[in-house]
């Protein structure tokens, strides 16, 4: 007989007339590694909360142990050995690590001792093979480190429970691997691991036992073994989702669109980090750029979208030479739509209403404004119409976007960059952190923008999606193109070595 | 004798140097220690004329200097107790409440101040007395200005360490640096936020109605209407000019208590220039000091930010 170190029996927790969970019935054997996995939305977010004493379930009992469990607060979550690793960090950036892990931590008298703590730290850190110098402040340190930082912290407390919401929806793709094996070594040491995801990949490498959720319920609870990828898909979607390559019209591209020519870039630091790129893009065509986060994507959908001036190379649509045009005249005169990578800080206005959100783009003119004053009724017929088409789950309008899923603001930016009918596209990491049901949506979107024959750049660090859509591929490594390749001719082998900065001509 | 004049002169200087720098120092503690937990403390002029205020009327009342400062720093209390309820408690504009208690606390204490000591607004209050320290004070040029100080001086020479050493060695100092930088890590860690908050503004508030009973007990020994004249925005300067660190509010309230000690030379030596071109230099030195520095000063992250949990 297995012992669980956790068991829920018929949870449930209302908000207002909204049933955010249903039911939930959930049993984590301890010291295992247990997936929790579920669209956005779905309500895992809510049940690990409550787990962690910030809500308080509406009906339903916990068990901890063995022993029925109130998790009044945080704190007594703590106490009971519930350590909760949040998707967002909760780090001090200014301080240093063993100061992150120290705050807060009870029973420590009236002065500080950091020496005495870094010391355990470091050796704590050592028994799970985490490499962490304790006196380096955080904002020193790379991603993946800084959510090492985050489990040493609830490991410093004593927790047997790890609950890890999202953890490898902010790390780079080189960083998941060892992130998972880090789970392996907290599993083997004893200790009990609940991880909430939507990556369907990362569930089947490192859970032993997984429970489906939908709608605020739990569809299925199943050894991870006896469970095809394909099958947690549907369980978690609620139908088929296609996981492999769309079925792409195969249009032939139309006349050439976008020429970048040698642009070069600076960027905040004063770096170099575009570095003489060139190329075409045809209408009707999807030219996908690949490559490690941070080698000059960033700055290339900038000086796209003009919100960077080149330092040198030009910029045409349509033989009509864009390069010293301003962001306003590139959106609304050439039609040219951004679906930025950040989509909390340049996409939206979190604070504004979902339908405000949805005129930033085009309030000045109709639809949204008749003899330049906005029209709201029509703004808002508009926008409901948007949110049919788009699927967006909301429930008004007028409800702030900060509310929303990030899949459901992210189908927002489409529909309002799409549905102005651009002629240039460039989408930036559309899929970063959406669950699979989303990125279904705004992949056909994007095709449909090309069927309707838009030039689009579409810039992503998950190989997988560029594929899926892609008519060619541009790799990126420091600043530089370093190839382009049909889909077909991307493998694995040939786009790593571009990623890695050996060009074509050199490895040929 | 030329030598000993100038001797003479720099110890005259410094001496006043220090006796301008001590109430903003005191307060320009008290600001990086509310700024460092999040809040912006713009009442620091306020709580500067609150605690002069309470300190001149606890002295004539009671005769004894010592209830003036409790009294001064009681008022100064209460002016923080105002500003944490409105800015901590309801999450008003931190700005817009500090300078409300400024505009409340210059009309308040004008007000009763008449009330209170009428007639005898202009006669002269008992006050604290320079007290030699023995040994140290007779060490040339720097025992004079340094150890022949009244009892306030000396408190702000513990006040500054054990204000850093507050802030950087103990739990609480990390408590409330994390709360100013990033409260939603904190709160998660099971720290009140708003309790930290609140305690740090009172005590702020508190420390800068030192600094005004210092004017009162040590310097002037009369409450004059709005006496605090901009100490408190000085104060706000230095603490940004001394990062958020209480040491280096400490210096850079120095160099502005000697800037205030030149331009009073300057008047004097200078009877013919208008004495209004001279009182500008500390404040012309305070922009100039944080024009100089701009762009490498990082405040606290959630500085004037009202914190709500649960927000993204």
């Amino acid at each position: 007989m297995k012992t669980f170190a956790l068991q829920l029996d018929r949870v449930s927790k209302v908000f207002g007339d909204f049933r955010a969970l249903n039911n939930i019935d959930l049993r984590v054997v301890a010291g295992s590694i247990h997936a929790i996995l579920g669209e956005n939305g779905a309500g895992k977010t809510t049940l690990m909360n409550i787990l962690y004493g910030l809500y308080q379930p509406d009906g339903g009992s916990i068990t901890l142990n063995g022993q029925p469990a109130v998790i009044p607060s945080p704190s007594a979550a703590m106490e009971m050995g519930i350590g909760m690793i949040h998707q967002h960090f909760m780090l001090v950036d200014t301080l240093t690590v063993v100061e992150n892990v120290v705050l807060g931590l009870p029973g420590q008298g009236l002065q500080l001792s950091l020496a005495e703590h870094a010391a355990r730290l470091t050796e704590l850190s050592q028994t799970y093979g985490f490499d962490i110098d304790p006196h380096v402040e955080i904002w020193k340190l790379p991603i993946g480190m800084r959510q090492r930082v985050e489990i040493l912290k609830v490991l410093y407390r004593q927790a047997n429970i790890i609950i890890l919401d999202e953890p490898t929806s902010v790390l780079a793709p080189n960083e998941v691997a060892s992130f998972l094996e880090g789970l392996k070594r907290l599993r083997d040491a004893g200790k009990t691991v609940i991880f909430i995801t939507h990556k369907l990949d990362e569930v089947a490498e490192v859970a032993d036992r997984i429970t489906v959720m939908r709608l605020g319920q739990v569809t299925a609870e199943t050894e991870v073994a006896s469970i095809t990828t394909r099958d947690m898909a549907r369980m978690m979607v609620g139908r088929d989702v296609v996981l492999t390559a769309f079925e792409k019209p195969d249009t032939p591209p139309g006349p050439l669109r976008v020429v970048a020519r040698n642009l070069s870039a600076i960027d905040n630091r004063g770096i170099q980090a575009l570095k003489d790129v060139s190329f075409e893009i045809r209408s009707g065509e999807i030219l996908g750029v690949a490559g490690v986060d941070g080698n000059g994507q960033a700055e290339l959908a900038e000086v796209l979208t003009g919100m960077r001036a080149p330092s040198a190379g030009s910029l045409a649509v349509d033989g009509e030479d864009i390069t010293a045009l301003s962001v306003y005249d590139r959106r609304h005169r050439i039609g040219l739509s951004y679906v930025p990578e950040d989509r909390h800080h340049t996409g939206l206005v979190l604070d504004f209403s979902v339908m405000k959100n949805a005129m930033l783009r085009d309030f000045r003119v109709a639809p949204f404004s008749k003899n330049g004053v906005l029209d709201m009724r029509r703004a808002r017929e508009v926008t409901d119409a948007w949110v049919k088409q788009f699927d967006v789950r909301l429930r008004s309008v007028d409800q702030a976007v900060r509310f929303l899923s990030g899949g459901n603001q992210q189908k927002l930016i489409f529909a309002r960059e799409v549905e102005c009918r651009p002629r240039v596209m460039v989408v930036m990491q559309p899929c970063k952190g959406l669950d699979v049901g989303a990125i279904e949506v705004l992949q056909r979107a994007i095709l449909s923008e090309r069927q309707r024959g838009t030039a689009i750049l579409y810039i992503s660090t998950e190989l997988e999606h560029i594929l899926n859509v892609c008519d060619r591929v541009a790799v990126m490594c420091a600043g530089r193109i370093t190839g382009i390749l049909r889909p077909q001719d991307a493998t694995d082998a040939r786009v790593g070595a571009l990623m890695g900065g050996i060009s074509e001509a050199e490895s040929a | 004798m030329e030598q000993l004049f100038d001797a003479q002169f720099m110890a005259d200087f410094l001496g006043s140097s220090l006796r301008l720098s001590v109430p903003i120092i005191f307060a320009a503690i008290g600001g990086v220690l509310a700024e460092r937990s999040g809040v912006f403390n713009i009442s620091l002029e306020g709580c500067i004329l609150g605690g002069a205020f309470g300190a001149a009327v606890g002295t004539y009342l009671t005769g004894s200097p010592f209830c003036g400062l409790m009294l001064g720093i009681t008022v100064a209390g209460s002016v923080g107790i105002m500003l944490a309820m409105l800015a901590v408690g309801l999450g008003i504009n931190q700005l817009v409440a500090g300078i409300a208690i400024n505009l409340l606390m210059v009309g308040l204490t004008s007000y009763l101040a008449r009330l209170i000591l009428g007639g005898d607004a202009t006669s002269t209050l008992p006050g604290f007395h320079p007290i030699a320290l023995p040994g140290l004070a007779s060490i040339p040029i720097i025992g004079p200005v340094l150890f022949q100080q009244d009892i306030l001086t000396y408190l702000m020479y513990l006040v500054v360490p054990a204000s850093w050493w507050f802030l950087y060695r103990t739990p609480w100092g990390l408590n409330v640096r994390a709360i100013g930088d990033y409260p939603v890590a904190a709160d998660s860690a099971g720290i009140s936020v708003p309790f930290v908050r609140t305690v740090c503004v009172i005590v702020s508030c508190m420390l800068a109605g030192v600094g005004g009973a210092y004017l009162v007990l040590s310097q002037v020994f009369v409450f004059t209407e709005h006496m605090s004249a901009g100490k408190g925005f000085i104060a706000l300067a230095a603490l940004i000019l001394g990062r958020w660190n209480p040491v280096g509010a400490f210096l850079a309230c120095i160099f502005f208590g000697m800037s205030d000690a030149l331009q009073l030379r300057l008047q004097f030596t200078s009877p013919d220039v208008p004495y209004q071109l001279f009182s500008m230099v500390p404040f012309l030195a305070s922009l100039l000091a944080l024009v100089l520095l701009s762009g490498k000063v990082r405040p606290p992250a959630a500085i004037g930010k009202k914190y709500v949990r649960g927000g993204k």
